[in-house]
């Protein structure tokens, strides 16, 4: 059991964005409203996005902008001072895809709200079957 | 549906969970993420492209190319709400609301005809915003110099502190958009037209595939800053320098018009009448 | 600028995107040629690129002058040069066939479709030359973004299908974001060949094995595989024809080849076929998909929606054909995207012609057509042969190798489900070609007339591009004994026998 605990609190960065993950893909399937799915897909992409962050982190170290004063030309860079910028090169991006989905996701649903006169799925599918 | 959703939902967690067994501690420095690749990024960035903020250096140079296609991303989305949105043509609601400046009397007006638009006693106001805040708006007037100017601080400062084109660039369009939302779509509108917004959004990615092309055509590979050491009269590691400073230029134009240009779509619903 | 061509085929389609774009909003005719040449350029740009490939093997591209594992590298070898050719041409054909279309269908709104159209393409073409899993992941979003954006401009309930598809698109995409940030924590790269060398000792490890299967669903979810297929038909029927026609051949068969690149580049076939043991329960997901689409088919009256069950089953003959694991099968595979692709434009630009003309896809709707439309009708016969696999077209020969290597992996239920599918779409097609043949026009029936209506084609460039992708299928079948030999069996590595 104190296994078990240990392992938890060493690796709890993964267990919170799983649950962040879960909640958002829970939202997309269960939800009826679409805006509340498009709101779980949005929680959805950011829990990953916490989980490239929090690959990036290294203890002991900081923000990778490397400090250097004029004067301070041999300066010698070491990689255990600084986190890892990988991660958060990627995540810019996939904030961006998040960002880019997200506007394309509401201008479709304007869209279906104009053509429905409501976000409620069941409503719309009843409509379209009644049409 | 909700049993089901719950089903997958435990299942997929689950079995997420069951490989993170594997995995490295958090922060543990000797992980294979924080020794292979990226040192190289943090020990030789300054000497290779002389940027001090690594992110900067490895977004926008190491992989550029990622980051050339995360702001066409960006621009693909706002010509896909335009393409999806817009509606041409120029129908006004049912019903004109103008407010009288000197008394501040709001008259209603039906019919789609409605006042001129350039009428110096009223001014049109949404049907479906009508209260009237000076203090919001004469805040907001004086605020939106400043945050326009940090914007342009973020944009220039990307090498040396956080910060860089995107940040920067959608500070700048917030502000544009706080514009619109403090005062009136129309007002906003008229500062920066729909046209220029558009060409605006083209322009900022054109300017960094641009950049990658001209490396191209001076004989380097694609988005090779290096090769711009000729045209900027510099050596090869400071027009990396510069040619990061160039696209993350054409990154701030490009988020701040399309950033623009979504809200604009989404907000009027295509209409370009009325805002929120 | 020989030396250029791999970054060429991204960069044109891309900076004329921008062009289109602008001149969207100040000469709109300017759009179509704009696009149309960067198309062809990025066409003759993968041709040279195949070639050379035949001639000195695999080409690397440094992109921004970094080496590998730092930077981005473009990797063309004897796998993906023949998709990038596939993907260039049919989208080149698609725009100067449907190019009367789309004036029609989105006035006023030219610039943005041909910006979105072309930037889709660039997406796809990106996804398929790179050798670096995240550039991949970025370029899937654009190709998605773009076709959910396209694909709602359609008809009825486009717009609803649309969102539906950008709900399971996203989650698509995520699992393969995150599938590459699980390899990325295990062995801190993401180039593919870079990952793959750190592979080996790790293949027992449960992150790289669950790894291995989000990447898997996420990828199946973006090709549609049976079970995860729901958003198909639906977005692929309601968009508009000049749409469906360029994402229905070219998103499913670029994901199929993502899905062997990742199978046989980023994780060894030793891991896929060997250590993990799935091989059997994907061939038997891959027959289900197989068995599920053509039953589905059978049941449609409307001729695109039937498409679209058939396209679910095809996807099934690669994917399955694939992970039988032994060299004809994957052949197959290989042959059949190509094939598949071509099989599949030829059949959705016949039906977008149909609609030109008759308003209408439905059974009731095609009689007569033969008289009204004999090139289109040609054309699609055509197309209908080589998904039934009739000999001289191109479907037969991809069907054979897929069936040789059911036979040799002794895994008959696909061999059955291969042949059962074959029997399903004979019955579906010449029910169309009776329809159209035999019944006499509908306009007509009232009168209890006979006499023959009038021929109405579709435009000169609908009709010629249709018979030119037609003619296509005929000769990719001539000449399919060379593209196995010089192309095809060089892509599979030689571990796999």
């Amino acid at each position: 059991m104190s296994d078990f605990f240990s392992h938890l609190v060493a690796r709890y960065n993964y267990w919170i964005y799983i649950t962040l993950m879960m909640i958002g893909l829970y939202a997309m399937i269960a939800k009826n409203n679409l805006v509340k799915k498009i709101i779980g897909m949005n929680i959805f992409q950011t829990a990953i996005i916490l989980f490239y962050i929090s690959i990036g982190a290294k203890k002991g170290a900081t923000i990778p902008i490397i400090s250097h004063g004029s004067g301070h030309e041999a300066h010698v860079v070491k990689a255990a001072d600084y986190i890892n910028p990988l991660p958060h090169v990627l995540m810019l991006t996939a904030i961006v895809v998040a960002v880019a989905t997200l506007g394309v996701a509401l201008a479709l649903a304007v869209q279906v709200y104009r053509q429905y006169k409501t976000l409620e799925e069941d409503e719309i599918l009843q409509k379209i079957r009644e049409s | 549906m909700k049993t089901i959703a719950l089903i997958i939902v435990i299942i997929t967690g689950s079995f997420l969970l069951y490989a993170t067994v594997d995995f490295p501690s958090w922060g543990d420095p000797q992980s294979p993420a924080s020794t292979h690749v990226s040192p190289r990024y943090i020990e030789r960035t300054l000497e290779e492209t002389s940027v001090p903020n690594v992110v900067t250096a490895v977004l926008a140079d190491y992989r550029g190319f990622d980051t050339l296609f995360e702001t066409t991303v960006i621009f693909a989305a706002g010509v896909a709400c335009f393409f999806l949105l817009r509606a041409f043509g120029k129908e006004r609601p049912a019903t004109g609301l103008y407010r009288h400046l000197l008394t501040g009397v709001t008259v209603r007006i039906k019919g789609s005809a409605g006042l001129p638009d350039d009428m110096e006693e009223f001014e049109r106001i949404d049907t479906l915003w009508t209260p009237y805040d000076p203090i919001v708006k004469v805040m907001c007037q004086r605020l939106i110099p400043f945050i326009q100017l940090f914007a342009l601080y973020v944009i220039a400062h990307g090498h040396h502190s956080p910060g860089g084109g995107f940040q920067g660039g959608v500070i700048l369009g917030a502000s544009l958009i706080l514009l619109s939302i403090s005062h009136n779509f129309r007002i906003a509108l008229r500062r920066m037209g729909e046209r220029l917004d558009a060409l605006l959004c083209a322009l900022g990615v054109a300017i960094y595939a641009g950049t990658g092309a001209l490396c191209l055509l001076l004989g380097a590979n694609f988005l090779d800053y290096s090769a711009l050491a000729g045209i900027l009269h510099v050596d090869p590691v400071t027009a990396r320098s510069h040619g990061i400073l160039i696209v993350e230029i054409g990154v701030g134009i490009a988020v701040m018009a399309t950033m623009v240009l979504i809200y604009n779509n989404l907000a009027s619903a295509g209409k370009f009448d009325e805002g929120l | 600028m020989n030396a250029q061509m791999p970054v060429l085929i991204v960069v044109v389609p891309l900076l004329s995107a921008f062009a289109i774009a602008a001149a969207g909003w100040f000469n709109r005719r300017l759009c179509m040629p704009t696009a149309a040449a960067a198309l062809g350029v990025a066409t003759l740009c993968t041709l040279g690129l195949l070639l050379r490939v035949i001639q000195d093997g695999e080409v690397v591209y440094r992109l921004g002058g970094w080496a590998a594992p730092w930077g981005i590298v473009y990797r063309v070898d004897f796998l993906n040069a023949p998709v990038l050719v596939l993907v260039a041409a049919i989208a080149l054909v698609n725009l100067v066939a449907t190019s009367r279309i789309v004036v029609e269908e989105f006035p006023g709104k030219e610039g943005a479709f041909y910006a979105l159209y072309v930037l889709f393409v660039t997406g796809l073409l990106g996804m398929v030359v790179t050798g670096d899993a995240f550039n991949l992941y970025v370029l899937l979003e654009i190709a998605s973004i773009t076709g959910y954006a396209l694909i709602a401009m359609g008809r009825g309930r486009a717009v609803l299908a649309s969102l539906n598809y950008v709900f399971m698109g996203t989650i698509g995409a995520c699992f393969y974001l995150l599938g590459i940030g699980y390899l990325y924590i295990m062995t801190g790269s993401l180039n593919m060949t870079d990952i793959a060398s750190f592979l080996p000792p790790l293949y027992s490890s449960k992150a790289v094995i669950t790894a291995f299967i989000i990447i898997m669903v996420g990828v199946w979810l973006k090709m549609a595989l049976f079970p995860l297929h729901g958003w198909l038909p639906n977005a692929y029927t309601y968009a508009p024809s000049s749409v469906s026609s360029l994402v229905a051949p070219l998103m499913t068969k670029v994901m199929v080849y993502v899905m062997i690149r990742i199978i046989l580049t980023v994780f060894t076939p030793a891991f896929t076929f060997r250590a993990l043991g799935l091989n059997q329960a994907v061939v038997w997901l891959a027959v289900a998909a197989i068995f599920m689409g053509s039953l589905m088919a059978l049941a449609q009256r409307n001729l695109k929606r039937m498409l679209t069950y058939i396209l679910i089953a095809e996807v099934g003959y690669m994917v399955g054909g694939a992970w039988l694991g032994n060299r004809a099968g994957l052949t197959g595979a290989v042959l059949h995207i190509l094939n598949d692709g071509l099989m599949t434009f030829c059949l959705f630009l016949a039906a977008g012609n149909i609609l030109y003309r008759v308003r209408g896809l439905n059974m009731e709707d095609l009689r007569g057509l033969f008289r009204k439309m004999p090139f289109t009708m040609g054309g699609f016969v055509i197309g209908a042969l080589s998904i039934i696999g009739v000999p001289p077209t191109c479907g037969f020969f991809s069907k054979w190798y897929l069936i040789l290597g059911g036979i040799q992996a002794g895994h008959y239920g696909f061999v059955v489900a291969l042949l059962f599918s074959s029997l399903v779409n004979l019955i579906l097609f010449f029910r169309i070609i009776e329809v159209g043949y035999f019944e006499p026009h509908s306009e007509h029936r009232h009168e209890g007339q006979d006499h023959a209506p009038s021929m109405e084609e579709a435009p000169v460039g609908m009709v010629v591009s249709l018979l030119i992708v037609a003619s296509g299928l005929i000769l990719a079948g001539l000449y399919a004994g060379d593209i196995v030999q010089r192309v095809v069996n060089l892509a599979i590595p030689e571990s796999i026998v």
